[in-house]
């Protein structure tokens, strides 16, 4: 499943994960802390995410 | 339908500030070319010429060419980020900083100057280097790893690397929230702010890699630790330079540091003074608007800062390059350039006569909705209460 950060764009993809956030490739998107803001703008966070179809 | 006739008649927009932009490198490069002046003339003024310029030159060119709200269309914004002319622009900023620093710090160790031109000296150097502050935030906001490591390069000189990590993960997620060490408060002066959002994003710093680490399942003390990484690339600066031109250097260095990281805490004391994101009913603040930012469409200021100034473009778009950051036309302004501001923020009285009134204004009265700095919350709320009782009456 992807996610997609409403402000810019940024998706967060379970199969990738975000390493550099310490989210390993796998990790399922109900871990990841609802207070995690948008690594790349930080305006948005978790919660505001949405759901992204598979193109 | 075909388009091809509507496209062929539309004339390409072009930046009318695309040349404009090489202002910003240049600040640098004059910074170099008053050392060369200075060596050859011996004339001291060179050497605090730099000051000079932000401090009185640009908020009088601020002044002369005035204001420009101008955006670019819609349709020319993706061409516009896409275009590596901008980005060299950038680039062109960090050798030249680093110039002037080694080659100031040469010329504060071998010339024979009494120490007060010195400081001078410093304080110039210290002046590029805060403004290189600002090169590395447009720069530690791309998504690129080149353009990621030119900005923690940048902020070497001044020992602000963990403004990389602070700024883009701390301040963009808690700005204009009494949360943000880096958002003044109403009633607060720079003087209180300065040691708050120093120390305070210092702290915020080192807590976020704590907490990107220990996701890892690192400790704070690991090789990764970007803060590590960025305060280590000052101290081999700062330990070459010294190993080269001996103790002499350090105190030009450390007065240089704490110069230049001030100018942009000074900058942060402008950007969101007063204003305030409000609290929703679920507990979370609400989304950064173009409201929760001052901003300044001083031309000159704009030209020479990588439009700063468009600061409530900034706060939504903050991976937006600065040649496409645009102007809200119902966004906070302020009464004059960055420039002028800095100096009238040194002076909290003048500070307040000017400032107090326009974020009253803003919340038309409602103290509620302010970062009030609260020492000061009763004294505040007596002083204005009249005030804010005519903004609420005329709402």
């Amino acid at each position: 499943m992807r996610y997609r950060c409403p402000n810019c764009g940024y998706i967060y993809d379970e199969a990738k994960g975000e390493p550099h956030e310490g989210f390993k490739p796998g990790t399922p998107w109900k871990l990841i802390p609802d207070t995690w803001a948008c690594p790349e703008c930080a305006v948005r966070d978790k919660v505001d995410f949405e759901p992204e179809d598979a193109a | 339908m075909s388009n091809a006739s509507i496209t062929a008649s539309t004339p390409k927009w072009v930046d009318p500030k695309r040349y404009l932009w090489l202002l910003g490198p240049m600040v640098p490069a004059i910074g170099i070319a008053m050392l060369v002046l200075f060596m050859q003339t011996k004339a001291v003024w060179t050497l605090w010429f730099v000051v000079g310029l932000v401090h009185v030159i640009l908020p009088m060119l601020d002044w002369l060419f005035g204001e420009d709200a101008e955006n670019p269309p819609d349709n020319a914004l993706q061409s516009l980020e896409n275009d590596r002319y901008y980005s060299w622009v950038l680039y062109a900023f960090v050798p030249l900083q680093l110039g002037v620093t080694v080659f100031g710090a040469w010329l504060a160790v071998t010339s024979d100057l009494p120490w007060y031109h010195l400081v001078g000296l410093a304080l110039s150097v210290g002046m590029v280097n805060g403004i290189a502050i600002n090169t590395a935030h447009e720069l530690g906001h791309k998504k690129s790893k080149f353009d990621r490591w030119m900005a923690r390069i940048s902020l070497a000189p001044t020992f602000y690397g963990h403004f990389y990590v602070e700024h883009n993960r701390g301040h963009h997620k808690n700005v204009a929230t009494p949360e943000d060490p880096a958002s003044s408060r109403f009633g607060e002066s720079f003087w209180v702010f300065l040691p708050r959002t120093v120390f305070g994003s210092l702290r915020s710093a080192w807590h976020l890699e704590a907490e990107r680490l220990a996701r890892q399942s690192r400790g704070v003390w690991s090789l990764e630790n970007e803060n590590l990484q960025s305060w280590g690339m000052s101290v081999v600066l700062f330990v070459v330079v010294v190993a080269v031109l001996g103790w002499a250097a350090l105190p030009f260095l450390i007065i240089q540091a704490i110069y230049g990281f001030h100018l942009l805490e000074v900058v942060n004391y402008l950007e969101h003074y007063g204003l305030c994101r409000q609290k929703k009913a679920d507990g979370r603040y609400e989304r950064c608007e173009p409201e929760h930012s001052w901003n300044s469409n001083h031309m000159v200021t704009n030209l020479f800062l990588y439009h700063l100034q468009r600061h409530s473009d900034h706060h939504a778009n903050p991976t937006r390059k600065y040649q496409a950051l645009r102007h809200f036309e119902h966004s906070p302004q302020l009464p004059s350039g960055y420039a002028g501001m800095i100096t009238l923020a040194y002076f909290p009285p003048i500070w307040y006569a000017l400032m107090n009134k326009r974020v009253l204004a803003h919340y038309k009265g409602d103290m509620s909705r302010i970062n009030v700095y609260e020492p000061r919350r009763a004294e505040l709320t007596a002083r204005y209460a009249e005030q804010a009782r005519e903004l609420a009456r005329r709402a």
